[in-house]
């Protein structure tokens, strides 16, 4: 079951606001890319994804990996958001004793896959949907990666295999952001030409502006799957994006906002402090 | 050990539609009737081990039982961190299987040799350890991999391995197998340094000296009653493994004995080197001390007296 409550550029506005909130009280780190993939969450969980919050491990659900698991913050915002757990919670981030860790954590209700170490989701996300091919089942397997994730070989050895096995209920989506660690993505390790590299590697490859949810709805729709082949999505993004003072900002990876920025972060994005 | 794993997976396979073998392109010759009966459940990840452990752990998380085949440290050592995140930490029902553990590939070099994957996996939260002796123990071993909840480590020998029981053991997951009973010395062995414990038992036998043998096939979690009563029963206990000196059975053992302040308990193991030379695996052996005669040695230097 999908929910169509809601609207997708609304719940992204929400959860960035949620994870600026949460990031902020725990004084953690990523917001910078937090935000940079809310527009990509906001419209898997609004239009693309089925699952039943009442009951995360039904077995026909769409499988969702975040690969890049130091975004949990907005993670577990659009989880709460859309049902999963109380969004009262959330405060609870990277707080002791809490079940919201600082990486993606499977403690929490919708998250299928601990991740944090990267180049661990692909090949989790590959082996779903080897089940579900093999299975003769038709739930998608999605994995949202980082562009800088994809300096990690384990993700290449992911896509031969997917290939190979003709996985087209995969999609990887790659949070285009150019920036990672320790610098921009084509300084440190060069993906150009990404796309192609993808094409050359079997997959289905569609470049969009990964903040225009319909160029999401659009390329993460079931019925823009190729047979026989899996799906990446090159959604280009901006590290910060919505915050003024964040946006391509490289120490957002590291940063988190005192209150003063909070409230103008909030304010930018047109929620109440 | 190899054909008798294989046989009883296939076994298991057949009764059980959750079990899928993946392999990283290696089995020529011994996987194909895996592959023959159960296309749909064989899998051939590649010469790709981080991804293959990924796509186990997926497969697990959705219903089914993988078992991950590879050689030596092959399985443990390139995608450790796969077994450790995405296996151990969502304590899935992965199975990763190394065949050729220990000194197996002696002449092929170090590259090819398993001799630290017991300490390694042995760390890691929720990991049983296996590590059966001979053909006997590694058929049990395919059941017990599957019958244990979580991820399963079973550290094979070679195909051709001597069946070292000569009658049929009592086979228990956790639980040592007591091959001969004595109450000068107890030998506790895993894996096929079964066959150096036993030979060593006889010839120490001939010199007067009684010496217990255990069997451990489980490593992790090790048999904390069946250690206790050999260092209560035993003045000395020593522990026989084709592994390097740290991590292995001598420090599974030694968990249980040191704070019983009983027996003497000294350790027979390869050196804390790469092996610097080609050799067989008797002959790289041999040279660690991990042998029979040295073994026998050993305990007489120990016990004293008897001798």
């Amino acid at each position: 079951m999908s929910p169509t409550q809601f609207e997708a550029a609304t719940l992204a506005r929400d959860i960035r606001a949620d994870a600026l909130r949460m990031v902020a009280a725990a004084n953690a780190s990523h917001i910078g890319t937090c935000l940079s993939m809310g527009d990509i969450l906001a419209v898997l969980y609004a239009d693309i994804l089925r699952y039943d919050v009442g009951d995360p491990s039904w077995s026909d659900r769409d499988r969702f990996i975040l690969s890049k698991g130091h975004g949990a913050a907005i993670l577990y915002a659009v989880l709460a958001e859309v049902g999963f757990f109380e969004t009262e919670l959330l405060a609870q981030y990277c707080c002791d004793g809490s079940m919201l860790m600082g990486h993606a954590s499977h403690k929490v209700p919708g998250v299928e896959v601990s991740t944090g170490s990267l180049g661990h989701g692909l090949p989790i996300g590959t082996g779903m949907a080897l089940a579900a091919k093999r299975g003769g089942v038709d739930y998608r397997t999605f994995v949202l990666v980082g562009d800088g994730e994809l300096d990690e070989g384990s993700n290449w050895e992911a896509m031969l295999f997917a290939t190979t096995h003709e996985l087209d209920g995969l999609v990887m989506i790659v949070d285009r952001n150019g920036l990672q660690g320790f610098g921009e993505s084509e300084d440190v390790m060069r993906l150009e030409p990404l796309a192609a590299k993808l094409e050359a590697f079997g997959w289905d490859v569609m470049t969009v502006d990964g903040h225009d949810c319909n160029q999401l709805r659009t390329a993460l729709a079931r019925d823009a799957t190729v047979a026989g082949k899996p799906r990446a999505i090159i959604a280009d993004t901006i590290k910060g994006k919505g915050v003024s003072y964040m946006e391509g900002k490289i120490e957002w990876h590291y940063r988190s906002p005192n209150a003063e920025q909070l409230a103008q972060a909030l304010a930018e994005l047109g929620v109440d402090s | 050990m190899r054909t008798a794993f294989v046989e009883q997976l296939c076994a298991l396979a057949e009764a059980d539609e959750r079990i899928w073998l993946l392999t990283g392109d290696l089995g020529f010759s011994v996987l194909e009737r895996f592959a023959d009966a159960f296309p749909q459940r064989f899998v051939n990840a590649g010469v790709a081990e981080q991804n293959m452990i990924g796509v186990a752990a997926g497969l697990a998380l959705s219903g089914k039982v993988p078992f991950v085949y590879s050689i030596a440290n092959f399985p443990v050592m390139r995608c450790l961190e796969q077994i450790r995140n995405d296996v151990c930490y969502h304590g899935l029902d992965v199975k990763v299987v190394s065949v050729g553990g220990g000194m197996v590939y002696g002449s092929q070099g170090y590259t090819h040799h398993g001799v630290e994957d017991i300490a390694v996996m042995s760390a890691l939260p929720g990991m049983s350890v296996l590590a059966p002796a001979d053909p006997v123990e590694a058929a049990w071993a395919a059941t017990a991999a599957v019958d244990r909840s979580g991820p399963v480590y079973v550290r094979l020998g070679k195909a051709g391995d001597p069946v070292l029981h000569s009658s049929p053991p009592q086979l228990e997951f956790g639980r040592a197998v007591t091959v001969r009973e004595g109450a000068d010395a107890t030998l506790v062995s895993t894996g096929a340094a079964l066959r150096i414990a036993l030979e060593a038992a006889s010839e120490l036998e001939s010199r007067g000296v009684h010496a217990r043998v255990l069997s451990m096939p489980t490593v992790k979690p090790v048999d904390v009653e069946a250690l206790t009563r050999a260092a209560t029963d035993t003045p000395l206990v020593v522990t026989i493994e084709e592994h390097g000196p740290v991590g292995g059975l001598y420090s599974a053992v030694l968990e249980v004995i040191a704070p019983l302040r009983a027996a003497v308990c000294v350790r027979v193991a390869l050196a804390d080197e790469p092996a610097p030379m080609a050799g067989s695996c008797a002959y790289l052996s041999e040279r660690s001390g991990l042998d029979p005669h040295s073994v026998a040695k050993t305990v007489l230097s120990l016990v004293g007296g008897k001798a």
